[in-house]
């Protein structure tokens, strides 16, 4: 069988189970529909849950990111980041929204604030992080199709449109959880498989988290060799090259922390089990998968560039002949992701650091994971599996997306403040239509992505972390806040952030429009625009704080409802 | 129960939860932003096996430590509510 038809038994193998499943898990109710009935056993939400948060870009590029662009340390900022918060997310989000145990995350911001404002306000917030984040995994779609499949882009996104919107639209959470644990497993095979295979040859620990840390054959660590090597080349060290600043470590860092704990796809996972315990439980078992993957990825990402470079450079001052190069570097050349340009005319690849000697011109991110198989020359099987893999990753994440947005339109915007007297088959079949929309409307983003689709990592996490966190955070520890202040807190936080993304990337991320130039000298403090979501919420407590204090306190109600929702149980005076 | 002993409750119930949380809370700090970012380079002059010690929090250790801290957390709140009586009815 040839290395296209296997993928084409192993993805279509995947794509029947999702289809099985779809048809088994209709939701009959809009309790169904939104929250899988409140029935999930804790682990089996835990699994949902990582394959809910693990995304294309998770999947595909986060090992690229880490060992090609942030060349080693300065990668980590994505893998305490998109981990740390979920301890947030255990200790101060998820108990409580729980024990609240409605439906969606701007219903919570609504009632709390005891405002249709604040619910609309909060809607908004999670339809631009929301919709931002789908357009990569549509994007995600339709690359693996084409690279894998050999379709052309568009027939790859609909065929990934149409698996989605069959188990979304007819089992709603439900259907998708049931999908997301199926998913899960098919995605945490594929990306370990190849890595305990790539650890075995090159240190003989079939554990890649230990293989980062042993030696290779001739007896050096594999890290101190990977260190010598770039170094050589004129890189910098890959175990202590910083990402810009330390304070730019750092608010990276704390930004993709707080932006995971405000993000509402992941929140309203935790709507789905059965008590407020189950849902701190499965906080942890969430992070227990998840941390299979994200301790993986830092062993994939020096394993496959220290691979890279030995194939290009076997020994010092000996390069590889360009006639002479393997069968999977001629491959993905075609695909564009690597590149060379013989600028000495030696016939030779000499790669280093210097742009102008350099030959390896072209050297994607997504190389490290897509081409590891092969370069390690493992089966045409495994090969396939990464392909199910990465779809697996990206329709999981994509159908939890889109319910956080068909829900919010159904429920919050259509029932609970622009139609009120829908009945429930009414508003279960408004939900259905919503989410139908929302497939139909990523697919026309995936396949006309606007320009500011390159910004989504920013904007999403830059958004949850300066609008949606603080308001959680406050609406549960403190009494006080008032609706004024929320929504005006959530709005200068949303405000802050996204002027300081346009400033520097451009309005809309339309290259040009940037007032201050996509330059670092011009960074407040040298924090990234990707890391601004920290200060964002800052500016957020600020304001919400600032003026709470300057307005009357909430009606009793909302304080006894936020008395009630900080114990588990109801404690009714008998 | 009387009104009054259910605000006693209420309030040592939270009392004692945001006493863990701070403490848990403190813990993930140190460990991520701290061992992983902040002193990342003193650490570095420690090695863990292969890895630089920092380096290794920051790829790592951190990860380990974020598992444990939310299932401490799970546990001594399980803990609490069983003894403040606050246990949810198994469904």
């Amino acid at each position: 069988m040839t290395l296209t038809e296997t993928t084409y038994w192993v993805v279509g193998a995947t794509f029947a189970v999702y289809i099985l499943i779809a048809i088994r898990s209709r939701a009959g109710t809009t309790q169904e529909f939104y929250v899988a009935g409140k029935g999930i056993h804790p682990v089996a939400n835990g699994m949902a849950t990582a394959a809910d948060w693990m995304s294309a870009a998770s999947f595909i590029s986060m090992a690229g990111l880490i060992g090609l662009s942030y060349n080693g340390y300065g990668g980590s900022v994505f893998l305490m980041g998109w981990t740390g918060g979920y301890v947030l997310l255990a200790m101060l989000i998820a108990p409580y929204l729980r024990k609240y145990g409605k439906f969606t995350v701007p219903e919570f911001i609504g009632d709390r604030y005891y405002s249709d404002t604040a619910r609309v306000v909060a809607v908004i917030c999670l339809i631009i992080c929301s919709v931002t984040y789908v357009i990569g995994q549509m994007k995600g779609i339709g690359v693996a199709f084409s690279r894998f499949l050999e379709t052309d882009y568009e027939t790859g996104l609909f065929s990934g449109m149409v698996i989605v919107f069959f188990y979304a639209v007819l089992g709603g959470m439900k259907g998708i959880t049931y999908t997301q644990i199926a998913q899960f497993c098919v995605l945490i095979f594929a990306y370990t498989v190849p890595a305990i295979f790539i650890s075995l040859q090159l240190t003989g620990q079939p554990i890649p988290q230990l293989g980062l840390g042993s030696t290779l054959a001739d007896g050096t660590y594999l890290l101190q060799k990977l260190d010598q090597t770039l170094l050589d080349l004129g890189f910098q060290e890959y175990t202590t090259s910083v990402r810009g600043s330390t304070l730019n470590m750092a608010a990276f860092t704390a930004s993709l922390m707080i932006g995971t704990a405000g993000l509402p796809h992941v929140i309203i996972r935790f709507f789905t089990v059965p008590t407020v315990s189950a849902a701190r439980t499965s906080a942890g078992w969430a992070l227990v998968f998840i941390a299979i993957l994200y301790t993986t990825a830092p062993a994939v990402a020096a394993m496959a560039r220290l691979n890279i470079m030995q194939t290009l450079q076997p020994e010092p001052n000996q390069h590889l002949a360009i006639e002479e190069r393997p069968e999977w570097f001629r491959n993905w050349e075609r695909t564009g992701l690597l590149g060379i340009d013989d600028k000495n005319g030696d016939g030779h690849i000499q790669y280093s650091a210097d742009p102008d000697t350099n030959e390896l011109v072209m050297l994607d991110n997504d190389i490290l994971v897509l081409a590891n198989p092969e370069i390690a020359q493992l089966p045409h099987w495994v090969i396939a599996l990464v392909a199910a893999g990465g779809l697996a990753a990206a329709l999981s994440t994509a159908a939890g997306l889109l319910l956080a947005i068909s829900s919010a339109i159904s429920h919050d915007l259509l029932k609970r403040t622009f139609m009120p007297h829908i009945s429930e088959r009414q508003e279960l079949m408004a939900s259905r239509v919503a989410m139908a929309g929302a497939v139909l409307g990523a697919g026309y983003l995936g396949l006309n992505p606007p320009g500011f689709a390159a910004g989504t990592v920013a904007l999403a996490f830059g958004l949850a972390a300066s609008s949606l966190f603080p308001a959680l955070f406050l609406g549960i520890f403190s009494k006080r806040v008032t609706r004024e202040g929320a929504i005006l807190g959530m709005l200068a936080g949303l405000g802050v952030t996204l002027a300081y993304v346009f400033q520097h990337k451009g309005i809309m991320f339309i290259p040009g429009t940037g007032f201050l130039g996509d330059m670092p000298p011009n960074w407040f403090l040298g924090i990234e625009p990707n890391a601004f979501g920290v200060v964002g919420a800052l500016v957020n407590f600020t304001v919400t704080l600032a003026v709470t204090y300057m307005t009357a306190p909430p009606p009793a109600a909302v304080q006894q409802l936020v008395e009630e929702i900080r114990v588990p149980v109801s404690l009714e005076p008998r | 129960m009387q009104p009054e002993d259910l605000e006693a409750l209420r309030r040592t119930y939270w009392r004692e939860n945001r006493r863990w949380m701070l403490i848990l809370g403190t813990v993930w700090f140190l460990v991520s932003l701290g061992c992983g970012v902040l002193w990342v380079e003193p650490l570095n002059d420690f090695q863990l096996g292969g890895f630089k010690l920092g380096f290794w929090f920051a790829q790592q250790g951190a990860i380990y430590v974020f598992i444990i801290l939310i299932f401490v957390y799970a546990r001594l709140m399980a803990r609490l509510e069983q003894r403040l009586g606050l246990e949810e009815p198994g469904e």
